[in-house]
């Protein structure tokens, strides 16, 4: 494991409690909203925050161990940070930015220099060198930024919001430039985002924080397929439930029974994919189970699909065609059926 | 002209008038008594060079002694939290408002060798006599110019985004190395700022000089004490010395305008 990391950290009155272990040349994504203490928890692996307990070993250094008072500066950790806004020095050049660190750590000028300029090339920035940070435009600061942090090979590398800085017709591109930039460097990714979008396309494996907390871990495919908290699901956009499964039916914790194609039994989650509701003006008549009476609170407009918002003793989201939205009349307050097939639900074990 | 938010009460603009009259025509006054035919004469008696050169000297003396002691105070101010640390900005910027007199007579009783709280000591140890020296004008101007720059210097500090540092820190720069690499540069403009204040303070400065350092010709005489000097004797040096202590006090104006009324003109 190239990052196994305890971070207990208190700021102001909020409580960063996390367990996170990375091995070599994978990129774990650490996703959670505003708050959730995602830059807190870069902050303290980097050293820039002290730890109130835990331990951080990264590569096979203990840079962080209240238990016997360890605690290595920043500039002693083998750790690199791009930051959010990158934080280029706007009084260097962008060659001296990058041969920043192999300067510090006491690489003579030329020799640094020439190092700086060899990762310029690898970004495709070699003919930038002598300018400014801020002649740049977003994509290649960024990319200036990486160079500058992985100039001096450090065995973690840690990316907060590496997109959030960038406008949305960069960011695609950008994405794929990222990502090849991060395969050609073997040490550990860590990188924070609240964007899902980025951690899919940049991660291996997504790590959720909420409240300073894990409210889950696992592969990209385990916790968009089965998400186990609001946040996560609103990113994927399911309704998720809890409940309690006897038989064919589960009795949701707010209220509403959901029927369901497999029996199910014990503490579960219900997710209902928005594309697998229908909604109707009339109570439906015919095979579907699961119709839940309820009023529209909104609607979102996504291309050309409509997702509605239905409030009812069964909260909902539908997406249906803009066409349908239309013809139903679906503006708020409106009166709905929603109706989801039983073979259309998704329970899993809490 | 161009008027801004809801204007001006008439009643204002007399009062207005007065005030920049109040201002030019002291201005007006000095510059036509100038003997401007005898300019270069009355700037180069030997009384007058002295001053001069005394002048320059002490005060750039005195910036620098600002800058290596003031920055660094600056820092500490700006950058860590200590018990007392309201209590040590005030005692620092209290000379800014503090009659320079009473700074020279407290001067007077830390440094004289008879009855100065350390002056015995440093004459004995050092053979440092403070009072009455080249050397004491310097510290008297160094104690009314050094809070400009260290003012100044904390807020350029307070006003920076620490976060350069936390990312230099991050490629591994040593704290001495981030200061020196990054926090001084970015903090150039103030410094340069703060600095020049301080020596435009410290080349006007009398009331502490003349207190705590005498008014010794090639010695402690500086300009504005050879101006008070000569006022009666020989005023043609008095306002000609005059004339470039004003014509300094412009430039300096004019360097840090956009620092001051840009500020202002955005606010």
């Amino acid at each position: 494991m190239s990052l196994d990391a305890h971070v207990v950290a208190r700021v102001g009155g909020f409580v960063l409690d996390v367990r996170l272990a990375a091995a070599d040349g994978e990129t774990v994504a650490v996703l959670g909203p505003n708050g959730s203490g995602k830059t807190t928890l870069l902050r303290a692996l980097a050293g820039l925050v002290p730890l109130d307990s835990g331990r951080v070993v990264v590569g096979d250094v203990v840079v962080d161990d209240t238990a016997t008072g360890v605690h290595l500066p920043p500039e002693r950790r083998s750790v690199g940070v791009v930051f959010q806004d990158y934080l280029l020095f706007p009084h260097l050049s962008v060659l001296e930015n990058v041969a920043f660190g192999l300067r510090s750590r006491g690489v003579h000028r030329r020799e640094a220099r020439r190092r700086a300029q060899a990762w310029l090339e690898r970004v495709g920035l070699a003919d930038r060198g002598g300018e400014r940070p801020a002649r740049l435009s977003g994509g290649q600061q960024q990319r200036v930024a990486l160079a500058r942090a992985l100039v001096t090979e450090p065995s973690l590398l840690l990316l907060d919001e590496p997109l959030a800085a960038l406008d949305v017709a960069t960011r695609a591109e950008l994405r794929r430039d990222v990502r090849t930039h991060l395969a050609s460097f073997s040490g550990t990714r860590l990188l924070v985002t609240h964007e899902l979008l980025d951690a899919v396309a940049l991660a291996d494996r997504l790590v959720v924080l909420e409240a300073g907390r894990v409210a889950q871990a696992g592969s990209v495919a385990e916790v968009c397929g089965e998400p186990r908290s609001r946040y996560v699901a609103e990113l994927v956009g399911v309704s998720l439930f809890q409940g309690t499964g006897a038989g064919h039916h589960v009795d949701l914790d707010g209220g509403g029974v959901v029927v369901t194609a497999e029996p199910v039994s014990g503490d579960v989650y219900v997710a209902i994919a928005p594309q697998a509701v229908s909604l109707h003006r009339q109570p439906p008549e015919g095979s579907p189970r699961n119709v839940w009476h309820g009023r529209v609170r909104g609607t979102d407009l996504l291309g050309d699909r409509v997702r509605v918002h239905v409030d009812g003793p069964v909260p909902l989201v539908a997406e249906v065609t803009a066409a349908a939205a239309a013809e139903l009349a679906l503006q708020e307050t409106a009166e709905v059926w929603a109706s989801v097939k039983a073979t259309e639900i998704a329970t899993y074990p809490r | 002209m161009t008027r801004r938010g809801r204007g001006v009460p008439l009643v204002a603009v007399p009062f207005a008038v007065v005030a920049v009259a109040f201002f030019v025509l002291p201005l007006v006054g000095l510059v036509q008594r100038a003997p401007w035919s005898d300019a270069w004469h009355d700037l180069t008696t030997p009384a007058a060079r002295d001053a001069l050169r005394l002048s320059l000297v002490c005060s750039l003396w005195s910036t620098a002694l600002s800058i290596v002691f003031g920055v660094p105070l600056a820092y500490v101010l700006a950058r860590t939290r200590f018990p007392g640390r309201a209590l040590v900005r005030a005692l620092v910027v209290l000379p800014l408002v503090a009659p320079p007199v009473v700074g020279g007579v407290a001067l007077l009783y830390a440094f004289s060798v008879h009855n100065g709280l350390v002056g015995g000591w440093l004459h004995d140890v050092f053979g440092l006599q403070l009072t009455f020296s080249t050397t004491g004008a310097v510290l008297a101007e160094t104690f009314v110019a050094m809070p400009f720059l260290v003012v100044t210097v904390e807020s350029g500090l307070r006003s920076m985004d620490v976060r350069y540092e936390d990312a230099a820190a991050s490629l591994g720069a040593r704290p001495w190395t981030v200061f020196r690499r990054v926090t001084l540069p970015l903090v150039a403009p103030s410094l340069v700022a703060g600095a020049t204040l301080a020596w435009a303070r410290a080349l006007g400065e009398f009331g502490a000089t003349l207190t705590f350092a005498g008014n010794i010709q090639g010695r402690t005489q500086t300009m504005p004490l050879a101006v008070y000097l000569f006022l009666d004797t020989e005023p043609g040096t008095a306002i000609m010395l005059s004339l470039v202590l004003l014509a300094v006090s412009v430039v300096v104006l004019a360097a840090l305008r956009d620092r001051w009324f840009g500020g202002i003109r955005e606010s």
